[in-house]
């Protein structure tokens, strides 16, 4: 199909693309792991970490283990819990803001260009700016909370928007083990009833399971010996609970604000792209306008819904200019992981400790990316 | 063009080298000046590098700033230049642990104490104060001006309202407290998160005094004992007299100053740039407008930070540094930058060979840079290394959500162990 010389002309000229994304993507990213395994910065005396002649030595997992035990690494779990919820909340107020801004907008209403654009400008701001405004509006004694005010005789709320100490949805930090068991052991169950009434045969499948169960049993047993005696009850009272911090919701709001005009844009594509003639079925069928969108629209926007939970799941969870313009990189209630390489990395100098954070946030994205990419290279070929 | 600038500064430091016994005005080539002034305290900056320039008419100064507060980010920016071989010729550092504990252990400074003896600089600079700068008999850094951290600013009209006195202890602070509470006022504002750590060393130095806080750096003091548990019950007196658990996280420290000056609150801890702030942008008179003293349990002691300048050895334009450094050491120097930073010099000859430069607060302050005990801050850099300072914010949030001193003394000695910054007997 193609000449020779069609292949190398193309081989040329993506030549450029691949040496630069293969030196500052993947070079980079090879680096941060072979970083997170020394030890440079661990021990700040006796090995200055920023001498010229700096003695880095391989620990293996040292580093891993440290920030999934020591005691005063706590800020590294409350990130993680906090990008779980923030995540949940985010991704999921996304879709659902973008979704209803997009029916309401389908509604032929008149200026709906101007309202598109409305809706869609925050998404043109930086995060950075977002954070500012809002850190404004959310100041503790001004802004949102004194709203209420302008009605006579209504008390400002006195809701502390960055540091609130209140959780919902407590759980000790020792029992996500127990709870990982139970998530890798529905997805057993659900893999086994599919293919058993499927009744296809894969190889791959025996992977999966087999992968799911090692995984399972590893957490049960080596996390609980590992993390039990350090992060609990009985170690610390204090920190041990984690959970949804009040604190975040603020974040979320202006995380939302920002993002839902984009997952609106994308679910109006969507619903535009519907045939209108499957509509006027559904209604010659006698469906309501509801049925129309239950049963018609909706089922035909599940791909969009997936891009978007990708992407906004990607940026949640690599989010920092958001939270360091709102919050500050020292507020504890509202640390993520992003924020805590910076400060382990370029203040406290422990470059190995960071380096471990960052490949753990490259982890979880990448749960969420490869699938993705996966499926979608599948479906192509 | 690069290769011309490279060969120009090689035939300048030949130049340098070869002129030995150096006048000043033979120095030509570039000098790089790395600092995170920018803002209000440019004009600070700008009056030093014009009168260097006077001196030296022949040296480009190129003044290299990155802005953010305390150096938040100029430090993250100062560490991919070094690594990176590509040192500025001088930099603003913290004077104390900050630079010793992350550059000099490095081996990336340059000793400074031959120019410390040409210039006579061993007996103008506070001699605990030299300790604090000396790193294996080496001295590493000129401190270009001095600030307060353990002062209490109050509003004289709302203390006298209040028909208190102005408590020299922790004791008759926490007795004067209820009464200032039933008043209607705050006894004491305090702000975001750094402001409480702010607030926290002038406690524990109130409660340790000043052998026990140096004791904390040099192993003498335990970090887990009964007298650093005795600090964080005290601390948590203290808080529950503030509005930590109303407005303070959203409060900068200039809006938890206004407070006091508004009388809304009747006490403040915070460092000595409180007065610049109330001088300069309130126009109020020190004493007048606004009252000071030294943080209650100490009365005689000084808890300083200090921005300084070095040499690091991988500079390329040693000799202009040095004649940096010596102007920036000289009561000239010394007069000329901190009038208008709102800072004290550090040479101890610089006010008096001045008065008029510097306020009633001012004053003052010299008056106890000269005689009090001197201190280092930890919050600002002085007295233990970064990672200690980072993790310090770890020891807060344990105390601020457990409320158990125990918890926090204990992991007080954790983080001595994990930064090596509490001396030897660890």
């Amino acid at each position: 199909m193609y000449s020779q010389r069609d292949r190398a002309v193309a081989f040329l000229m993506l030549m450029p693309s691949i040496a630069l994304i293969g030196i500052f993507v993947y070079g980079f990213i090879l680096q941060t792991i072979n970083t997170s395994l020394l030890d440079w910065g661990t021990n700040p005396i006796a090995n200055p970490p920023l001498s010229a002649n700096v003695v880095k030595s391989y620990v293996g997992g040292a580093n891993y283990s440290a920030i999934m035990t020591d005691l005063l690494e706590f800020s590294f779990r409350n990130s993680l819990v906090n990008t779980f919820f923030f995540t949940l909340f985010f991704v999921g107020g996304c879709v659902l803001v973008g979704l209803f801004l997009a029916l309401l907008l389908d509604q032929k209403i008149v200026g709906e260009a101007f309202f598109r654009t409305v809706f869609l400008f925050p998404m043109s701001l930086s995060f950075v700016v977002t954070g500012t405004i809002w850190r404004w509006m959310l100041q503790p004694g001004g802004g949102i909370n004194i709203l209420p005010t302008f009605i006579p005789t209504l008390e400002p709320i006195m809701f502390k928007w960055m540091s609130s100490r209140q959780t919902w949805l407590g759980f000790e930090w020792a029992q996500v083990p127990t709870f990982l068991t139970y998530v890798g052991l529905a997805i057993l169950a659900f893999l086994a009833v599919n293919y058993a009434l499927s009744g296809k045969r894969s190889p791959l499948i025996y992977v999966i399971v087999a992968a799911v169960v090692l995984l399972t049993v590893w957490l049960a047993g080596w996390w609980d010996y590992v993390w039990l005696p350090l992060d609990t009850p009985e170690a610390e009272p204090s920190i041990a609970p984690k959970g949804f911090n009040a604190a975040l919701i603020g974040v979320i709001i202006a995380a939302v604000w920002q993002m839902s005009g984009y997952t609106m844009a994308m679910f109006l594509a969507g619903i535009r792209g519907v045939p209108e003639e499957m509509r006027e079925a559904a209604r010659v069928d006698g469906c309501s306008t509801f049925g129309v969108y239950r049963h018609v629209v909706l089922p035909q926007l599940n791909p969009i819904i997936l891009s978007a939970m990708i992407v906004l799941g990607h940026i949640s969870l690599k989010i920092f200019d958001l939270v360091f313009a709102m919050a500050g990189p020292d507020n504890a209630q509202t640390i993520v992981p992003g924020i805590l390489v910076y400060t382990e990395g370029f203040r406290e100098n422990a470059f190995s400790k960071a380096s471990s954070i960052a490949m753990i946030m490259l982890s979880l994205v990448a749960v969420i990316i490869v699938p993705y990419l996966w499926t979608q290279l599948r479906d192509e070929k | 063009m690069k290769k011309a600038l490279a060969l120009f500064l090689v035939l300048a430091l030949a130049l340098t080298a070869v002129s030995a016994g150096f006048a000043q005005d033979d120095l030509s080539g570039e000098l790089e000046i790395f600092s995170w002034w920018a803002g209000d305290e440019g004009p600070a900056l700008e009056a030093l590098i014009t009168l260097f320039n006077e001196q030296n008419p022949n040296v480009e100064v190129i003044n290299a700033t990155v802005t953010g507060g305390s150096g938040v980010n100029a430090r993250a920016v100062l560490k991919t230049r070094m690594l990176g071989g590509d040192a500025p010729d001088s930099f603003q550092v913290h004077a104390g642990e900050e630079l010793t504990g992350t550059w000099v252990v490095a081996g990336r400074m340059a000793d400074l104490t031959t120019l410390y003896q040409e210039q006579g600089w061993m007996e103008a600079f506070p001699a605990d104060l030299l300790d604090l700068l000396t790193y294996e008999g080496g001295i590493y850094s000129v401190p270009v001006n001095i600030h307060r951290s353990n002062v209490m600013w109050y509003n004289p009209a709302t203390v006298e309202s209040l028909g208190i006195a102005v408590p020299a202890t922790m004791d008759e602070f926490l007795a004067a407290c209820p009464a200032i509470q039933e008043a209607g006022i705050t006894p004491l504002v305090v702000g975001e998160a750094w402001t409480v750590n702010h607030l926290w060393e002038s406690v524990a130095l109130g409660v340790l005094g000043a052998e026990g806080w140096n004791g904390i750096w040099t192993g003498e003091t335990d970090p887990a004992g009964a007298e650093m548990v005795q600090v964080f019950e005290t601390f948590g007196q203290v808080l529950a007299c503030s509005n930590l658990a109303e407005d303070a996280a959203g409060l900068s420290w200039q809006q938890a100053i206004d407070k006091v000056v508004a009388g809304e609150a009747a006490f403040n801890i915070m460092g000595d740039w409180a007065a610049g702030y109330m001088t300069t942008t309130l126009g109020l008179e020190p004493g007048v407008g606004f009252g000071y003293a030294p943080t209650p349990g100490a009365v005689g002691t000084f808890m300083w930070l200090s921005d300084s300048f070095g040499l690091p050895v991988d500079a390329a334009n040693q000799a202009n540094t040095l004649a940096w450094l010596s102007l920036l050491g000289s009561v000239d120097g010394q007069n000329a930058f901190n009038p208008l930073k709102g800072s004290i010099p550090a040479n101890v000859n610089a006010v008096a060979a001045a008065p008029d430069l510097y306020n009633a607060y001012l004053q003052s302050a010299a008056a106890d840079w000269s005689s009090n005990a001197l201190v280092g801050s930890l919050v600002h850099g002085a007295a233990a290394n970064e990672r200690f300072m980072g993790d310090f914010n770890q020891v807060m949030e344990i105390y601020l959500s457990s409320g158990s001193a125990e918890a926090a003394a204990s992991a007080m000695a954790a983080i001595c162990l994990q930064s090596g910054a509490c001396g030897s007997s660890m």
